[in-house]
């Protein structure tokens, strides 16, 4: 069986966000560290890969400068090999477009499983995985909480509102995981290691042939007018608890009439 | 605009609360308004559908235990390549809207503007809001390419309010074979039992976080949203430990709660949670740490411990019952 990881290498999350004062995109500039919501994603592979005799997993991603930092950190956790889809004339994509270089590449892979997030952390549009199921003409079960497979059907517990289904379909077809549904393994110092000799495959889009006008700023379809302050709330009333916490709550729910 | 769809959900009572906010948007963005639905039961939508602005529905059918992604988003491409052509699709943004969202873009290759928690008519092209960086800022798009503009829409991002109008005339639509990319299918469904109101209802939500400490402790948040009438909810932080089902989480990927009180328990304010309960009327928050940003929008803070102050307030409020 083989399995193909999107993993989205972006800003890190710890230094806050800027956009960019012209194009209002997301400032991309800095180094990229691994979504960690696709490390959820990476270890699923890597778990079903496990059960399946002669499986292997690929990662693929896209991202700018042919930034592989975020791809070494899964490459650690033990997947065999990454595809780098990297292009300038990439930069601005919105997650259709993004979503057709991915499956571009992908499409080589020959997948019998893709496993994405369910929203990346920095765009978090959450649609770009269906696009690239659409695009690659496969099922897709999205917000799995639960995932097993044999190498020929898959099977998903899928959350919903009111708890969650089981939802089976046959193989290829991609799947996105929810965080927490299993725990991602550390990278091991081992698996540093053998990391920096494993291969990545970087892709323009020339390789995939792919037209750079579809894509990326020219590409886009929609633009930002602009960004404005939020109405901030009025600043509320802080107080240290010293044995009267419970009794100011009480008085502030009674004030509003709640009890 | 002239003319809007809008994707309706059926709940357990007929539409959800999302496709009426959505019906009653449309109105004031077309003068015509309609709606795709699926599902067995769509003639019974028809009147509230109706009543909140539709004058059709096109019904996609019984789609069987199919995921509705492939068929559904099929069955409105087709729809369109037969020649009805809307300007806009609004689409709930849930876990199934999500889906037919995405099917539907890679169909007609137009894409989406996703989070969108507003929609304004302005110089004749319609103007989103999409909420960044945790609600601090607000961020306007719009699509500047041909139609239709594809738009997942949050819940509670409007009123919905009934405009009177006789029930939606109901169209069925030919069966579409979504081939292999519709052969998701659902063999189980299991419903996790709730009692009290809903979280998305509810006039108070108490959720606990992370400062719990232990899954255990989580029974002091049940217990006092029950004393106030109201309903759990959860970070994210403790859903993916396994202390409490997804059910009751809120935030950017859980759900999206304005209750008339909002009670944060031992939850640090991350911008992911704050999307979900940033629009309660009043927040209260409990934190240990004074720096902790979910101070930032509680109207009253209280840096304490949780485990002081909840059993607290446990025996207060059953003191006066
Ligand atoms: C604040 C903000 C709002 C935006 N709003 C929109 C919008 O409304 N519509 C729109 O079309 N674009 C939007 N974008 C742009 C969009 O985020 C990017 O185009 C991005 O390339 C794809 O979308 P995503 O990360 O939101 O995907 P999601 O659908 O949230 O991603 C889900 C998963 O897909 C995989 N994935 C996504 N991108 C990659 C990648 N580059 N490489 C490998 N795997 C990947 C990962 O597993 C990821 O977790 C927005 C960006 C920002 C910063
Ligand atoms: C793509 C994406 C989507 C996400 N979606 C969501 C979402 O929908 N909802 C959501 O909630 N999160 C979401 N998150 C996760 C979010 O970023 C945070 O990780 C999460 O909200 C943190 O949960 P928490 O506040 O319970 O835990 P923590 O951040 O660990 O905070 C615990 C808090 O408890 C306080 N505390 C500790 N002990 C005590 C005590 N004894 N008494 C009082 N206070 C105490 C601490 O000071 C701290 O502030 C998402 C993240 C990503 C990347």
């Amino acid at each position: 069986m083989h399995v193909v990881v999107c993993v989205k290498q972006i800003p890190d999350p710890a230094v806050p966000g800027a956009l960019d004062q012209v194009t209002h995109t997301l400032d991309r500039s800095g180094k990229l560290v691994m979504d960690d919501s696709d490390s959820y994603g990476v270890e699923m592979a890597l778990q079903l890969a496990g059960n399946v005799e002669g499986s292997e997993v690929t990662l693929v991603s896209m991202a700018p400068g042919g930034e592989t930092s975020g791809l070494r950190t899964a490459l650690a956790m033990g997947a065999a090999r990454a595809i780098l889809v990297s292009d300038d004339a990439l930069s601005g994509s919105d997650a259709l477009s993004t979503a057709k270089a991915l499956a571009a590449a992908i499409r080589r892979a020959e997948p019998d499983l893709v496993i994405a997030a369910t929203e990346s952390t920095d765009g978090y549009t959450g649609t770009l995985p269906v696009q690239l199921a659409e695009l690659l003409g496969m099922p897709s079960v999205t917000f799995a909480k639960g995932v097993s497979t044999d190498g020929t059907t898959l099977e998903v517990e899928r959350q919903t509102e009111a708890g969650y289904d089981e939802v089976t379909c046959p193989l290829p077809a991609l799947v996105t995981v929810t965080a927490g549904v299993v725990e991602p393994r550390y990278p091991s110092f081992k698996g540093i290691m053998a990391a920096k000799s494993k291969p990545i495959d970087v892709l323009s889009l020339a390789d995939l042939g792919i037209d750079p006008s579809d894509v990326g700023v020219r590409g886009a379809r929609e633009e930002v007018v602009d960004v404005a302050d939020a109405e901030a709330r009025a600043g509320g009333e802080i107080v240290m608890d010293e044995g009267d916490g419970a009794a100011r709550i009480v008085a502030f729910l009674e004030q509003l009439k709640v009890i | 605009m002239d003319r809007v769809w809008v994707l309706a959900e059926t709940g357990e009572q007929g539409p959800t609360a999302l496709t009426l906010e959505l019906l009653t948007k449309a109105r004031t963005l077309a003068p015509a308004v309609e709606a795709v639905a699926w599902g067995p039961g769509t003639a019974s939508i028809a009147a509230a559908l109706g009543e909140h602005g539709a004058s059709r529905v096109y019904d996609v059918g019984d789609i069987g235990g199919r995921l509705p992604g492939a068929p559904v988003a099929g069955a409105i491409a087709a729809l369109m390549r037969d020649g009805e052509q809307p300007d806009a699709v609004l689409i709930p943004a849930s876990y199934d809207g999500r889906d037919v969202a995405g099917r539907l873009s890679a169909m007609l290759d137009r894409p989406v503007l996703t989070n969108v928690t507003g929609l304004a008519e302005q110089d004749g092209s319609v103007l989103t809001e999409h909420p960044i960086f945790g609600g601090t800022k607000i961020l306007h798009a719009r699509f500047t390419g041909e139609g239709p503009g594809i738009y997942v829409v949050r819940a509670k991002s409007f009123a919905s309010e009934p405009a009177g109008g006789a029930a939606a005339e109901v169209i069925a639509l030919p069966p579409v074979d979504a081939g292999p990319a519709g052969a998701a299918t659902i063999v189980q469904r299991h419903v996790e039992e709730a009692s009290g109101p809903k979280l998305d209802e509810a006039a108070v939500v108490v959720s606990g976080g992370r400062g719990l400490g232990s899954a255990e402790s989580y029974a002091l948040i049940e217990e006092l949203s029950h004393l106030l009438h109201g309903a759990a909810g959860a970070s994210r932080a403790i859903v993916d430990a396994g202390w409490v089902p997804y059910s009751h989480q809120v935030g950017q990927t859980g759900k999206t709660v304005k209750p008339t009180v909002y009670l944060a328990c031992g939850i640090s304010g991350a911008t992911q949670h704050l999307v979900g309960m940033k629009g309660s009327k009043n927040i209260v928050a409990i934190n240990k740490d004074r720096e902790a940003p979910i101070f930032s929008v509680a109207d009253l803070g209280i840096v304490g411990d949780v485990h002081k102050v909840l059993p607290a307030l446990v025996e207060a409020l059953k003191s006066r019952s």
